[in-house]
């Protein structure tokens, strides 16, 4: 087995794993860490699809702020105590959900093994953006000429985001006075 | 000529994806706390973000990688907002239970 294709295992199985305890721990502080394990295998499977500027992406983005964010949010909120939800699902509730889901996977996995995905490739093979610079470099070029326009919404959108994030949850001061 | 993605199988890659999306789906569906409830929907956009990746080294084109781009930053806005909301709920409601989601119902 080539090194690529173990750590490719390993990397997927970390995933698997850690989405599963995100899902199933009863702590959301464990959740949160079994997030961040989720968070750096997919990094790991991104650098081994050559996908570099997204791998850092990730580890910054999703690691670095989304998971703080949310532990910043336990910690407000004081919601370390472990979830009281596990004893009071029903379990023909959790038998139903767990039963489609499965059944939904096994039908997408039976598609992927009998599909012939389309050989129609593009003009980016390995060789061409090695050549032109790097695969961060490619992509950039193509986020600043192509994608400019996604590119400047998801500056707007961020903005809102954040202008309405910071709305939501500041205290409102009492303005009951009348006068 | 046939196309490798250097060893890693194109299905192999979707099925992982596959797999930690439905176990996401599986983790909304079930769970009640609403912080997990929102880790379960990272969960669900990060597997997209692979699929996207996959296909986009396996047909040789940089619009998947492109579309993981703008996915990664909108999921962060939007679970900006999400917990906002939730902070902003939680003063009243105490709780993150979603039990306790019921004024409109009431």
């Amino acid at each position: 087995m080539s090194t690529k294709l173990f750590f490719f295992y390993l990397f997927s199985i970390l995933a698997i794993l850690g989405s599963l305890w995100v899902v199933l721990k009863k702590n959301p502080i464990s959740s949160a860490f079994s997030l961040i394990l989720v968070f750096f295998s997919f990094s790991g499977l991104y650098a081994l699809l050559e996908a570099h500027l997204i791998a850092a992406l990730q580890l910054l983005v999703y690691a670095g702020g989304i998971v703080v964010l949310f532990l910043f949010v336990i910690m407000l909120l004081q919601a370390d105590k472990p979830s009281t939800d596990f004893p009071s699902i029903h379990k023909a509730w959790l038998l139903l959900s767990g039963c489609s889901a499965l059944s939904l996977l096994s039908l997408l996995l039976f598609h992927f093994d009998k599909t012939v995905f389309p050989h129609s490739l593009g003009h980016w093979s390995l060789d061409q953006i090695e050549q032109k610079g790097g695969n961060t470099l490619v992509l950039s070029e193509a986020l600043f000429s192509e994608a400019i326009l996604p590119f400047e919404a998801t500056s707007l959108l961020l903005l809102v985001a954040v202008i309405g994030s910071v709305t939501m949850s500041k205290r409102h001061p009492s303005v009951q006075k009348k006068k | 000529m046939v196309p490798l993605m250097e060893d890693i199988p194109l299905e192999s890659t979707l099925a992982v994806g596959a797999i930690i999306f439905f176990i996401g789906l599986f983790g909304i569906l079930v769970r009640r706390n609403l912080l997990i409830l929102l880790m379960c929907i990272e969960l669900m956009l990060n597997a997209v973000n692979l699929t996207f990746v996959a296909f986009s080294k396996h047909l040789q084109d940089l619009g998947g990688e492109l579309s993981v781009l703008f996915v990664i930053p909108v999921a962060a806005a939007e679970s900006a907002v999400g917990l906002g909301l939730l902070i902003a709920f939680f003063r009243n409601a105490k709780s993150t239970h979603t039990d306790q989601l019921q004024t409109l119902r009431d």
